[in-house]
């Protein structure tokens, strides 16, 4: 499972849209899916195609996202030789340490880079989740000797309203691709990246000291988009379930397709674990006026009201006579006895006072945020 | 580098009296509580305790517990000094042994304990089910003076004759130790938790292990000689709840407790908190037709049927029109559509064919030996149940059932 591949992941990706949920934490560290957080995905899918060296470039608000890490243990990236490496802004006499895009970020990294002794970097946002191994994709890359390859997956032909670092991949039958749209009005291709790209870190090194002398910041926009002529890239095309956290809608939404055996196989794959930080709470526990169905539990739980199509991460109470529907609790919340709950997203540690009703939208689920009383 | 004190664990019991459970892992290894281990307790105590070093002693089967174990991490036990050890027996020059008895088990592993030249040494066993701190309870060992603290437990004096029995004077310094008395003179249950001052143990085991009639046992032996001897030896008295989980019974027994309202032993506590390995798994998924009540549930169980009053360990799936009653799922079983289950314990990654029915009453010409179950089912570990099958209850599968008693 060695592979001549290091892991490089950009967490500075911003989005309005996900409103109060990345307020205080970065993207990679939104919670998703009873005890994950985004990061944990595309951390494991590294860790599981046997990369050991993984960088991890931060910008705003990473406070949440170093506490949920921390040294990589859980990840088995606490290593002796490589591992984890946290990659926070830096400050030169070039660079005032806040980045102005991926160029300035990865270019403030470039020693991390250098000092790998892989040749291939797989270069990763972090909003993106699903559960695949890069081993075959390298293997492709070799072989098509592509100077880029480029995962991507068939989404909708239409651009969602919510459009959020939309790339859309136009190719030709040998799956090179002729040209590139971000964030188009009406999109030509269903092809659609998934943040994810293999290239020679030389040429990373290259590609970003080049945009960098031009004054441009952006990867996507200033590299890629333009340079689709003149490098080979390639599609990689990914056929599991893809789910990229654009809003709060897609947040939602993607979260409640874990109720589907097909998208919960898939996400969580037995033979590709997805690791998160352990936090050795008791198993959940039901008491005798529990109803719940078709939701998705976490540990440390104690349900004695009613839950139902909804996802429950760990140490969240519901009381007796209180009625949980289509939404999403996170860690801690507390839900007070014969409170009414529909579609909303209850942040970190929400106490809900006994009686109280919350009741959003399909399309507009309420969001309280981080340790909100009512 | 010198400590304070050394915790040593006793694990090596076969614990023959779970039958079917422990025929390829040490008592110590058997899963409690939905998703922890026996050890884990003593384990969990010891670390909460800010003691940092433990020692444990494998005899029967150590696989298990060896790789359950591993570096020690998920107790926060591996350390730079220090931390977790499994100390198999081992042969020197020509004369190598078993351990012989509780007591010889850690004479023979002296050398380990002197490298920290630690000044008290705590033994522990690794089959009881507590939450205790044992720093209180080297507190009151120093404060008494004590060369050995025994942990008590008042039991109700009925019972007093299935124990190991302290008397003490008001004081709670010891004066003798009845071991199973027949006429108990009091209700101090030796929990076999022992605090000794090291350099005193190592004498008296030194002394007994050149007595070819010694069992080397702590509690018929060590324990005996020093307070003989004239020496000081105290009983902490412990309250809160405690378990001997070595019989099928007391296991169910402590696993319904966890689950009793309000719970006899509270785990959710995050003041002291249980450590364990973890699964890796997704939260539990519960499915619309699924109804779960009174229960435990943990990661990576699938339920889509009916679970009452029940401990599901992680990894196990409940199909639909399948129904758990008062019973103890072990990690990975598996309960096929239709099948009821009643008071019973499944062991790890068995599969409860279709229909079938575990813990049905006994019927006519029904021939069960129930000696080590009573009126609990027990199904083995990695064994198959097939769709239709009958097991009354009190019954202990040990090999895949074949339908050979349809229903």
């Amino acid at each position: 499972m060695t592979s001549n591949a290091f892991g490089l992941i950009y967490t500075g990706e911003t989005n309005p849209m996900l409103r109060d949920l990345a307020l205080s934490r970065s993207v990679a560290a939104v919670p998703f899916g009873g005890r994950y957080r985004c990061i944990d995905f595309i951390l494991s899918d590294l860790v599981n195609t046997g990369v050991t060296s993984v960088g991890l470039i931060t910008q705003k608000n990473y406070h949440s996202l170093m506490d949920h890490l921390g040294a990589g243990k859980e990840w088995d990236l606490h290593r002796k030789r490589e591992g984890l490496f946290m990659l926070p802004p830096f400050m030169t006499k070039e660079n005032t340490g806040l980045y102005r895009g991926s160029v300035d970020a990865i270019r403030s990294c470039l020693g991390y880079v250098r000092r790998n002794p892989q040749q291939y970097v797989i270069l990763s946002g972090s909003h993106t989740i699903f559960n695949m191994t890069f081993n075959d994709m390298l293997a492709r890359h070799i072989e098509t000797r592509a100077n880029i390859t480029m995962l991507y997956n068939e989404g909708e032909i239409a651009a969602s309203e919510e459009q959020n670092l939309d790339l859309r991949l136009l190719m030709d039958e040998s799956g090179r691709v002729n040209e590139m749209e971000l964030n188009p009005f009406s999109p030509r291709s269903a092809y659609r990246s998934c943040d994810v790209m293999i290239m020679d870190k030389l040429l990373l090194e290259y590609l970003v000291e080049e945009a960098y002398s031009h004054g441009d910041y952006d990867l996507t926009r200033d590299i890629l988009l333009k340079k689709c002529q003149t490098l080979k890239i390639m599609g990689y095309r990914y056929d599991g379930y893809v789910a990229r956290l654009d809003s709060v809608n897609d947040f939602f939404r993607h979260n409640l397709a874990l109720l589907q055996p097909e998208v919960r196989n898939d996400l969580f794959n037995p033979s590709h674990p997805i690791y998160t930080k352990v936090k050795d709470e008791v198993s959940a526990k039901y008491g005798e006026n529990a109803v719940v169905k078709n939701a998705m539990l976490a540990d440390g739980c104690q349900i004695d009201g009613t839950v139902e199509n909804s996802i429950v991460f760990r140490g969240v109470s519901v009381k007796k006579g209180a009625v949980v529907k289509n939404s999403i609790l996170m860690q801690g919340v507390s839900i007070g006895e014969n409170c009414l709950m529909d579609h909303v997203i209850l942040d970190k540690g929400v106490v809900v006072r006994d009686g109280r009703t919350l009741t959003g939208y399909d399309g507009f689920p309420i969001i309280l945020k981080k340790g909100t009383t009512i | 580098m010198k400590k304070r004190i050394v915790a040593m664990l006793l694990a090596g019991g076969q614990g023959s009296r779970l039958g079917v459970l422990t025929s390829s892992m040490a008592k110590p290894a058997v899963p409690f509580g939905g998703k922890y281990r026996i050890i884990d307790f003593p384990l969990s105590n010891c670390v909460n305790s800010d003691i940092d070093t433990v020692g444990v002693l494998t005899q029967y089967r150590p696989l298990a517990l060896n790789s359950y174990i591993g570096t020690g991490q998920h107790w926060d036990l591996d350390r730079m000094n220090g931390g977790v050890f499994v100390l198999p027996p081992y042969v020197t020059g020509v004369d190598g042994r078993w351990y012989t008895g509780t007591a010889n088990a850690i004479y023979q592993n002296a050398e380990f304990v002197d490298q920290y030249n630690p000044d008290y040494v705590l033994i522990l066993s690794g089959d009881h089910i507590y939450k205790m701190d044992y720093g209180a309870m080297l507190r009151f060992h120093i404060e008494k003076n004590a060369v050995a603290t025994i942990a008590v437990l008042p039991v109700p004096m009925e019972e007093a004759h299935r124990f190991g029995i302290m008397n003490t004077d008001d004081a709670d310094r010891v004066t003798s130790f009845d071991e199973k008395p027949k006429q108990p003179k009091s209700n101090k249950a030796s929990m076999g938790i022992y605090i000794f001052n090291w350099k005193v143990l190592k004498e008296s085991m030194r002394i007994d292990d050149e007595n070819p009639d010694s069992t080397n046992d702590f509690g018929s032996d060590i324990i005996p000689a020093i307070i003989k001897g004239g020496l000081p030896v105290y009983a902490y008295p412990f309250k809160g709840y405690w378990k001997d989980v070595g019989t099928i019974q007391s296991l169910w027994e402590a696993n319904m407790d966890i689950i009793a309202t309000p719970p006899k032993l509270v785990l959710n506590d995050p003041q002291w908190r249980i450590y364990s390995r973890n699964p890796i798994m997704p939260p539990h998924y519960v499915g619309a037709n699924a109804s779960i009540t009174q229960s435990l549930v943990t990661e990576g169980c699938r339920v889509e049927g009916k679970v009452h009053h029940s401990v599901l360990f992680s990894n196990v799936s409940i199909e639909a029109e399948a129904e758990v009653y008062d019973s103890v799922i072990f990690p990975g079983a598996v309960i096929r559509r239709g099948a009821k289950v009643y008071k019973a314990i499944v062991g790890e990654n068995s599969v409860i064919g279709e229909d079938a029915i575990i813990g049905g009453e006994l019927r006519l010409g029904d021939q069960v030996d129930n000696s080590l179950t009573g009126t609990i089912t027990l199904v083995g570990n990695d064994i198959s149940i097939q769709s239709g099958t009958y097991l009354p209850q009190g019954t202990v599968a040990t090999e895949d059932v074949c339908g050979g008693r349809s229903l």
